[in-house]
């Protein structure tokens, strides 16, 4: 019997490793929620360099505020474009229709983006433009091949070539605003942002769960305990005498 | 309730209510003059499990339907108003959307306790057929449930099991019509699954639940050795194998809760999507009927099925393929029904068939796993023959089920339930 389980995990096996086929290797990213300074950053980063043409049409500005630690008076002050009130979602003045006739299509609202498509995803995809004259916007994305969104971190990141036929690498060959450290810290902390507004409850569920957890755990041994007491009855049959 | 120690006016009170309704009457007959195998294993804890899921499920449904929006245009905004501006919606939503998953991982497990102890046979045929319903149930409660959110992964998971229905012969296209009320899924479809999902489903199912524990308390539990415990009683008429289901098996039974409420509460509060499978990714997208998704999968609990769908590939009578598949499909679930009258073993419980049923048994739970695997795969030429292969070995399972039960060696089966 074992034999035949064995012979089938083997069938098995090699079609389900090739399931992934070819895919690009994202950077490794892992979110933290807990480094606010980092999540105000990426915040700031998102609402200067996304929100000329990317909404967050599902997260308030207070809750993000609140969340982060940010004073409302900074946020309404900074970060709401317009004449928004700090309870109203993070929506864009631009309009679909003009989004799909600048771009192609109209630029994604980006809540969900990173629970679409994960964090390292949208990590790696921030790091990965390079330059690419035959495109619209003259840059195109390793892991999102002929995107059409331009390269707006360009004037951060500086100026970046692929290496290699396949793209292996990239170089840069001219330096923006910040040193690759400083730019790969920002990318980080923008990330980090939109990896908070995909999931805000991850901001408290953990915390609570762990309380629920050690709750459930306190009341796993009262409940073995009743359990045990009451069957010893049933062990020695005396339970039939009481009933 | 033979409590000596109530007061006069408690006794009083629950004459009185006696007198006009079977309350104690009701109390005994089911808790705590039932009287259940005193042999329950770990199996027997899931029949209660799914009892307490489907609480969870109507619970937090009511409190999700409170703030959900069952329009094309506001249904997906809404889920997200629940996860972000209703006072603990995130909670409310994760409990109902694992708790779908939890819901079909204890009722798979029921149902393999049943096959394993020989639970569908004479005298619990109808036990099993209640069963069965109400698992025809829960999988169209869940299929309508899933596509409230109106994520990509909600529309386009609707759009291929709709479609099977066109692989029918001549209505297949008039039907599928039907069902969506529409030329397409739309707002309307979502509509109706909603008023199907909340009111007509759940009524049906609750009616299922009380029917299975009618019939289960009529003839009484079955147990790990598959003996009647009520051929063997003593002289108050009490089987003498037997325990008062109250409280002996309460207690037990929140043991079980606890511990299961543990697991399903790290799967909630740390990772509600479930590695992708209880929530799947393409889902925190908004439906877009003009964008197929690279690779549509139905939620875990279908991919057996879906997979034996994907292994028919070849047209027969005229016919296609995939009609076949449909038809396979359905045969799969339809062959549960009869389980009970194609078991011819002289005896119940696993545990004193012989080997051939034992072999038989991991088959079928082999290829129904690796089913479910396949199914949530991209079919590939090298999958569609495993998945074909374990199709074949699934219904080989039941069909010749009564020829191997009848000359499969037994062991003896003892009076008395053991351990």
């Amino acid at each position: 019997m074992k034999k035949l389980l064995i012979a089938f995990v083997c069938a098995l096996l090699p079609v389900t490793s090739m399931a992934a086929g070819v895919k690009v290797d994202l950077l490794p990213f892992e979110a933290n929620l807990d480094d606010k300074e980092s999540l105000q950053n990426g915040m700031k980063l998102f609402v200067e360099n996304c929100m000329g043409c990317h909404s967050a049409k599902y997260q308030r500005y207070e809750r993000a505020a609140d969340d982060l630690e940010m004073d409302k008076a900074y946020v309404e002050e900074n970060l709401i474009v317009g004449d928004k009130k700090i309870g109203e979602h993070m929506t864009i003045g631009m309009s679909a229709e003009d989004g799909a006739n600048w771009f192609g299509a109209p630029p994604p609202d980006l809540t969900l983006e990173a629970r679409l498509r994960g964090d390292a995803w949208v990590y790696t995809y921030l790091k990965s433009f390079y330059v690419d004259e035959s495109k619209q916007w003259g840059v195109n994305n390793k892991v999102f091949p002929d995107v059409g969104m331009p390269n707006v971190l360009q004037g951060m990141q500086g100026v970046q070539v692929c290496k290699g036929e396949n793209c292996e690498e990239f170089e840069l060959i001219e330096q923006g605003s910040m040193t690759p450290e400083e730019f790969d810290k920002a990318m980080y902390d923008l990330t980090n942002f939109m990896s908070y507004i995909g999931e805000p409850s991850k901001m408290v569920s953990g915390k609570l769960g762990m309380k629920v957890l050690i709750f459930l755990a306190i009341l796993f041994v009262f409940a073995y305990l009743l359990k045990k007491e009451y069957w010893r009855d049933v062990k020695s049959g005396s339970w039939r005498e009481k009933h | 309730m033979g409590n000596p120690n109530r007061s006069k006016a408690e006794k009083g009170l629950m004459r009185w209510v006696d007198d006009r309704f079977p309350a104690t009457q009701m109390w005994e007959d089911h808790l705590s003059k039932y009287y259940a195998p005193k042999n329950f294993n770990f199996w027997y804890f899931f029949g209660s499990l799914a009892l307490l899921v489907l609480v969870n499920q109507i619970v937090t449904g009511i409190w999700l339907t409170m703030s959900y929006t069952p329009t094309a245009e506001g249904a997906f905004a809404s889920v997200e108003y629940i996860m972000r501006d209703v006072e603990y919606g995130w909670l409310l939503r994760y409990l109902h959307s694992t708790g779908a998953s939890a819901f079909f991982v204890v009722v798979y497990l029921h149902m393999f306790r049943g096959l394993m102890y020989g639970s569908y046979r004479n005298p619990r045929e109808l036990i099993w057929l209640f069963g069965m319903a109400i698992y025809l149930a829960l999988m169209a409660e869940a299929f309508m449930g899933y596509l409230l959110p109106w994520g990509q992964m909600s529309y386009w998971g609707a759009q291929v099991i709709i479609s099977l229905f066109g692989a029918i012969p001549y209505v297949g296209e008039d039907l599928q019509q039907w069902i969506r009320g529409d030329y397409l899924i739309s707002g309307i479809t979502l509509n109706r699954f909603f008023s199907l999902h909340v009111i007509a489903l759940p009524i049906v199912l609750l009616a299922l639940v009380v029917l299975h524990i009618l019939a289960l308390h009529e003839v009484g539990s079955n147990n790990p050795d598959g003996i009647e415990i009520k051929k063997n009683k003593d002289e108050k008429g009490i089987p003498v194998d037997g325990i008062p289901f109250h409280p002996y098996y309460s207690v037990k039974d929140i043991v079980g809760v606890v511990v299961f409420l543990f697991v399903f509460c790290i799967v909630v509060f740390f990772f509600p999507e479930g590695g992708g499978y209880f929530i799947e990714k393409p889902n925190f997208e908004p439906a877009n009927a003009l964008k197929t998704p690279d690779h549509i999968a139905p939620v875990w609990y279908f991919t057996p099925f879906y997979a034996m769908l994907r292994a028919v590939t070849y047209p027969l009578f005229g016919v296609d393929a995939k009609f076949w598949g449909v038809v396979v499909m359905g045969a799969a679930i339809a062959i549960l029904f009869v389980l009970p009258w194609l078991d011819k073993s002289p005896v119940k419980s696993i545990r004193y068939k012989g080997m051939i049923c034992k072999i038989m048994l991991v088959v079928f739970a082999v290829s129904f796993v690796i089913l479910g695997v396949l199914g949530a795969l991209p079919s590939t030429p090298g999958r569609t023959v495993v998945a074909q292969i374990t199709t074949t070995l699934y219904f080989v399972f039941f069909l010749a089920m009564p020829w191997y039960s009848k000359i499969d060696s037994t062991k003896p089966v003892p009076e008395r339930v053991t351990g």
